[in-house]
């Protein structure tokens, strides 16, 4: 038993606890082994030569544990870090979460599919709009309905422009991680519009339960057309100024560059995919491989990097913005007329109008809003491309009106397997830069 | 000569075959046809495969040397009371190459909840089998790090089955005992 104090000021009769003693003990400290060797150990990380300081003799004294989070600003929300440091250099990390689980999954089994998108909203809450695009896809999957024209450009409008404001938060809360703070007031600055609109179509500036099985929850207000031809005319300039700021800065260039790296194939094989995967060259966006709600009628490209490391998926990001504006300002000029959800009975419940003169249409109005429609019997996977990569949805239906499972491959969730790759072997500081290109969203990570 | 046995099965086989369902894709074809006791079938449009436990490790292999590079999601389904055998893992495969998606489901009866790991096959299932252990109780042999991820490591029980309840928690507090 050793005491933390000298022997000179140790009062007896107030030895510490051996549990005190043993949780305080500053020994070696190290990451637990796995059990068979430690695949998970291996972590085969790229090697950045110019971040081992040095090589050779580790002394296991000289290694420590730190926890980064779940309180940390840098750690965008509650994520907790376990790093293994030797010196500056990370040699080890676990990614410990969980901080923020609510159960959604267990709370999607008791609502009905008409109130599940309020649901999964709440998930990724800087890309609400597709969670629920996903969440009604999978749905209308199973139920086999067509989605009128109107409503598929509405959900790509309003999906396209969620991808913009979400990357802008990425680039912010990216630069704010870096020490470029304006970069971080420029991006949620802008942010805004896109909010603004939001608000003005679907009342609320997340969480908006907007897009829903069977269309949309309601069309575009009037004047729609000059808000968002505002927005394709504000951004441009200002995503020129964020170029200006960060693209040749040599600060942000250093912290960025060649910070963070990893392959393709290490992604493929860690299910890594989004911006992350893009940046290593892979052209793998779903939008085109899997196109969902008439997306593949609009012009747009799948934007790469060369070098998998931060500065790639940085500047990934912002072409990103470009061509989703892009698609915006196709949607603009081609939106169709026509309804905005479906005009299948057993979804969409009866017109108002249409509640005063028939009895019929109040009870099955009533019947919808209380009961909910019956999706048949099955189960579906539908994935979307989100702003941090693959989204998919899997509903099992029993043939009631309730899933029986409804499951969320979360892309942060999965993407954080990428941290012991982009950390390992690199310095500390650079760790809060690979972790900010990843663009986390703890939200959509613990669900 | 030791070629001739081998003439002699095939018909057999070919006489099995039409009653089993097969895919399209050659991809996936390539791939089913190898495994006898894979079932096939489409729903809702989509390629699925029913496979049973012990096979899931041979089926990741034979997958990922087919051009499946990335196994999307790893989840579960209670069907309490619904099916016979309780509980059925659902693993989701992409093959970024080939543009083909394929689930696979295997069935997991609730006395034995255990299967082989695609961890060591896939290294991205590690956080989504963790995840259907920490909510369903299924435990993955060879799975290199079976713990807990979301719910804290103490806790009692597996959320997402069905007879765990969701019931009121007694409010903490409420009736502290006066010491």
């Amino acid at each position: 038993m050793t005491n933390r104090r000298s022997e000179e000021v140790w009062i007896s009769g107030t030895e510490e606890p051996d549990w005190l003693v043993a949780g305080t003990d500053e020994g070696e400290q190290k990451l637990k082994e796995h059990e068979e060797g430690g695949r998970l150990t291996e972590q085969t990380g790229t090697r950045i030569v110019d971040d081992v300081l040095y090589e050779g003799d580790e002394d296991p004294q000289e290694r420590m544990i730190i926890n980064m989070g779940p309180q940390h600003p840098s750690t965008h929300g509650v994520l907790r870090l376990q790093i293994e440091l030797e010196g500056e250099i990370v040699r080890r990390v676990k990614p410990i979460i969980g901080y923020l689980h609510t159960g959604m999954e267990k709370t999607a089994e008791t609502l009905t599919f008409m109130q599940g998108p309020t649901n999964v909203t709440r998930m990724d809450y800087l890309a609400p709009m597709h969670n629920e695009l996903c969440f009604s896809l999978a749905v209308e999957q199973l139920l086999g309905v067509e989605i009128p024209p109107r409503a598929q450009a509405i959900r790509i409008l309003l999906t396209e422009l969620n991808r913009v404001s979400s990357h802008l938060v990425a680039l912010a809360t990216n630069g704010m991680d870096v020490g470029a703070l304006s970069m971080m007031l420029y991006g949620f600055r802008e942010r805004e519009l896109i909010l603004a609109f939001f608000e003005k179509t679907t009342g609320l500036r997340m969480n908006h339960n907007f897009i829903r099985p069977g269309g949309v929850a309601a069309d575009l207000p009037p004047g729609w057309e000059v808000d968002v031809q505002n927005i394709l005319d504000e951004l441009p300039p200002k995503m020129a100024e964020y170029d200006d700021l960060l693209k040749a800065n040599p600060i942000w260039l250093g912290r960025t560059r060649d910070v963070g790296i990893i392959t393709a194939a290490e992604c493929l094989a860690y299910s890594i995919t989004g911006p992350t995967l893009r940046a290593t060259g892979l052209a793998h966006d779903l939008r085109k491989s899997a196109p969902y709600s008439g997306i593949e009628q609009y012009d747009f490209d799948v934007v790469t990097g060369t070098r998998g490391d931060s500065y790639d998926r940085y500047r990934v990001k912002v072409h990103e913005m470009e061509q989703s504006l892009k698609i915006v300002k196709q949607v603009l000029e081609s939106m169709p007329t026509g309804d905005y959800k479906t005009d299948d009975r057993k979804v969409t419940p009866p017109p108002r109008a249409r509640i005063d003169e028939s009895m019929e249409a109040l009870i099955h109005h009533f019947k919808i809003y209380t009961e909910g429609f019956k999706v048949p019997e099955g189960e579906a996977y539908v994935a979307i491309e989100s702003p941090r990569g693959e989204l998919g949805c899997y509903i099992v239906s029993d043939g009631g009106s309730k899933p029986l499972r409804m499951h969320t491959r979360a892309p942060s969730f999965a993407n954080l397997q990428a941290l012991p790759i982009l950390l390992s072997d690199s310095l500390m500081a650079d760790a809060v830069a690979s972790l900010a290109s990843l663009d986390p969203v703890l939200g959509d990570v613990d669900r | 000569m030791a070629d001739e046995p081998e003439v002699v099965e095939e018909p057999e086989e070919s006489v099995v075959e039409p009653d089993r369902l097969l895919p399209a894709d050659p991809t996936l074809l390539a791939l089913i046809e190898s495994f006898e006791d894979a079932e096939y079938l489409v729903s809702a449009g989509q390629d699925i495969v029913i496979l049973p436990k012990e096979s899931v490790r041979t089926f990741a292999e034979a997958a990922k040397s087919a051009g499946f590079e990335m196994a999307a999601d790893v989840t579960a389904t209670d069907y309490l009371g619904k099916k016979r055998v309780r509980f059925e893992v659902v693993i989701s495969l992409l093959s970024v190459q080939h543009n083909v998606r394929l689930r696979v489901r295997v069935p997991v009866d609730a006395e034995d909840p255990t299967l082989d790991s695609i961890t060591p096959v896939y290294p991205g299932a590690n956080f989504f089998e963790r995840e259907v252990y920490d909510m369903f109780g299924i435990t993955f042999d060879g799975h290199p790090d079976m713990t807990r991820i979301l719910m804290p490591d103490d806790w009692q029980g597996h959320p997402l089955r069905k007879d765990f309840s969701t019931g009121s928690v007694p409010v903490q507090f409420k009736e502290a005992n006066q010491i």
